[in-house]
């Protein structure tokens, strides 16, 4: 038993942290979410250059960078690109990817249909996460995987509370589209399942960091107000559901990245109490602000917007506990 | 990162499962849980069988009649006796508490006179620390211990003292100087329960069994050095059995849990859960056993990789009660007005009525859960000090 990441996966998070703290300060990215583009396309290359895009990397590489990127609010289509789209990419796009010229999110709900022919598609994807942002798309139809362009043409932004992660409308008619030798499978959504728990955990980290140093030097009645139990003890309760989430999350990855027999269960626990424990680590977190917390000028909005997203995101954590539900209480052996 | 067994872990794993299904009265794993209601000779004897097979203070030192094992085996220990509901060895206070923190603290003689029958669990310790005026606030203790001669000569009065009433020892918590302040004046006594002036007076629970007590000191003679440490240095040897109480306790509440988290699935197949609700909470009491699990699993790891416990192990106690009182209270539910029965037709016998009532004391004991906050808003995240 080892729950640990290894020496080389803390210097990838030591190097992921550095750039993002020099690159990705709380300016520039309320800046970048306050733009049309909604993030700098020309950080791609630098991601690529840094080798988060590297196809070598595993799953608990994923999960530091996941975690990491959220802390910071990384706005890039890198969660379309590696925690929905990573692991249906041909050769081909990986290594386009790869090099930091592509970039690629999944559609999988709405109404597409290949043409007769098979190399074009018809109909509309809804809720497609950075649409906007990234060159391709992979879209789920018919029971196949194809490739598409996400040239403005076909693609409709929709406005979105967090500015950092859009969704996106894709309008497809007689589009031109490559089928891809790949199909939508339990095993990819594990995979995006996992990665948005580990976001989760970084986004708690963070309300946790913002809470903590505004209660240390915030003063109200003459005392510095982290000096009430009734606002330190909510501090601590953040505190409490980052860490529970934390463990979760580790071990969601750890079981997707090992195909563990417990991998269903475990994402669906990390999913729900990590992207929970962001929520209410952030409502926290506002609340203990005050009146500066509420505000559009202040980040935490930012992070709570996010919280919110990862937990709508691939069910929420009712959906998750129905499927724990099932799988201890409705078949007969082990279920601790 | 890794969660499986290791060979070493797999082996110790596949003994102790065998072992506990050899000694286990047969059906013992697939019984319905009995109330509270506890027994003494039973646990007494499954005390010996565990230390004769070598599962007492796996990871003592060997030269004390420990195991010398990493803290997985101890870990492995917990989890399997839970799977089948073991009973629990005599000596919890002891092993928890006191033994620890005789290792960290006691002399040479100290540690070969008392580790190696409370591992046998030939003797068994109780715990002195609170008192009437004193509950979370230690450092206030009042009961007082002045040298006569070669001897303490204590007066005062502990309360909610667990197994004071079958001890033969106890970890006690003294004043033996009123002038020094309130930390400096303290000093931490092993004292024999037989001797005259010792007097014990069980306290009905909430559940109205006398699981705890009071303890009575009146010119108890205790020897010299039957102390740990120098005098004064009470405090910081007590911080010693509380960080033990509450450090290395991860492995034990994961594994109380678990044990509790079947018994509800089991409950719920029975009297049938189809409600959505009921599912949704039911699956949550298993996800905070999973995050209980595996926030120990890292605080162990930090354990073992640094010789400190990370910080995510202050969690382990606040969650594990509080979720505790969810669960149990859950349980109750799923009976209908039939909760409120505890005897006889009571369901399981009224199992679920004494947990239910059992676990209002889970926040409260070892640490309330005020006071919990209070440790991980200052000493964790690094708030100022809230008094």
């Amino acid at each position: 038993m080892d729950f640990a990441f290894s020496s080389e996966q803390e210097q990838l998070r030591a190097s992921v942290r550095d750039y993002l703290r020099d690159r990705y300060g709380d300016e520039r990215v309320v800046a970048l979410a306050e733009s049309d583009a909604g993030w700098d396309p020309s950080s791609w290359r630098e991601l690529a250059d840094m080798g988060w895009l590297d196809p070598s990397l595993g799953l608990l590489e994923h999960a530091v960078i996941a975690e990491e990127s959220a802390y910071a609010l990384l706005p890039a289509p890198w969660f379309a690109t590696v925690a929905l789209a990573w692991p249906l990419l041909d050769e081909q796009l990986r290594d386009a990817v790869a090099a930091g010229e592509r970039s690629v999110t999944l559609a999988r709900h709405g109404s597409v249909t290949a043409d007769a022919g098979g190399d074009t598609l018809t109909g509309v994807a809804t809720l497609v996460p950075d649409l906007t942002s990234v060159t391709d798309v992979l879209v789920v139809a018919d029971g196949g995987v194809y490739a598409v362009e996400a040239t403005p043409d076909v693609v409709v932004p929709r406005s979105t509370m967090d500015r950092t992660r859009r969704l996106g409308e894709l309008r497809l008619d007689r589009t031109p589209a490559r089928r891809l030798d790949a199909s939508f499978g339990p095993e990819v959504r594990r995979r995006s399942l996992a990665l948005a728990s580990c976001e989760a955990v970084g986004v708690a980290q963070r309300a946790l960091d913002l809470a903590a140093a505004y209660t240390k030097t915030r003063e109200q009645f003459g005392r510095v107000i982290g000096t009430y139990q009734a606002v330190s003890h909510k501090v601590a309760d953040i505190f409490v559901a980052l860490q529970l989430g934390r463990s979760l999350a580790y071990w969601a990855a750890w079981a997707v990245s090992e195909d563990d027999p417990q991998a269903d269960v475990a994402v669906s626990a990390a999913k729900s109490a990590a992207t929970e424990g962001a929520v209410l680590a952030c409502e926290y977190a506002i609340q203990a602000h005050g009146g500066i917390g509420f505000t559009y000028e202040h980040v935490l909005h930012r992070y709570y917007k996010r919280a919110q997203w990862l937990e709508a995101f691939e069910g929420y954590g009712r959906d998750h506990r129905a499927a724990v539900a099932a799988a201890i209480l409705d078949s007969e052996g082990a279920v601790a | 990162m890794d969660f499986r067994d290791t060979p070493d872990e797999a082996a110790f794993r596949a003994g102790l499962r065998q072992w506990l299904t050899d000694t286990l009265p047969a059906g013992w794993a697939d019984r319905t849980p009995a109330p509270g209601r506890w027994d003494e000779a039973f646990t007494r004897e499954w005390t010996r069988k565990l230390y004769d097979a070598g599962y007492v203070g796996l990871t003592w030192p060997k030269e004390y009649g420990g195991g010398g094992a990493p803290h997985t085996h101890q870990g492995i220990y917990l989890e399997e006796s839970a799977r089948v509901g073991a009973p629990d060895h005599i000596g919890v206070i002891g092993l928890g508490m006191a033994g620890p923190t005789i290792i960290a603290w006691g002399t040479d003689e100290q540690k070969k006179r008392y580790l190696p029958p409370l591992l046998a669990g030939e003797e068994v310790w109780c715990q002195g620390f609170s008192e009437p005026g004193s509950g979370s606030d230690l450092a206030g203790a009042r009961t007082r211990a002045e040298l006569d001669g070669d001897e303490w000569v204590v007066n005062g009065q502990k309360v909610w003292s667990s197994y004071a009433h079958i001890a033969d020892w106890c970890i006690l918590v003294v004043r033996t100087d009123p002038s020094a302040s309130k930390h400096a004046g303290l000093s931490y006594l092993l004292v024999d329960m037989h001797t005259p002036g010792v007097e014990v007076r069980p306290l009905r629970q909430i559940t109205g069994d006398p699981e705890f007590n009071e303890v009575f000191f009146t010119d108890v003679r205790v020897p010299r050095d039957s102390m740990l440490g120098q005098p004064g240095e009470g405090w910081n040897v007590a911080m010693t059995t509380l960080l033990h109480e509450r450090g290395t306790l991860g492995f034990a509440l994961t594994a109380a849990l678990e044990r509790q988290v079947l018994n509800l699935v089991k409950l719920a197949r029975e009297v049938g859960a189809d409600d959505p609700v009921v599912r949704d909470q039911i699956a949550q009491q298993w996800i905070d056993l999973q995050a209980l699990r595996f926030t120990n699993y890292r605080s162990l790891t930090a354990l073992q990789k640094t010789g400190v416990p990370g910080p995510e192990g202050s969690v382990a106690k606040l969650h594990w009660s509080e979720t505790n009182q969810r669960l149990t209270k859950l349980a109750l539910s799923l009976q209908g007005l039939a909760s409120q029965l505890d005897g006889d037709g009571a369901v399981w016998d009224g199992y679920w009525q004494y947990q239910q009532l059992r676990s209002r004391g889970n926040t409260i004991e070892a640490g309330t859960s005020e006071v919990l906050r209070n440790i991980i808003a200052e000493r964790v995240v690094g708030l100022p000090r809230s008094r």
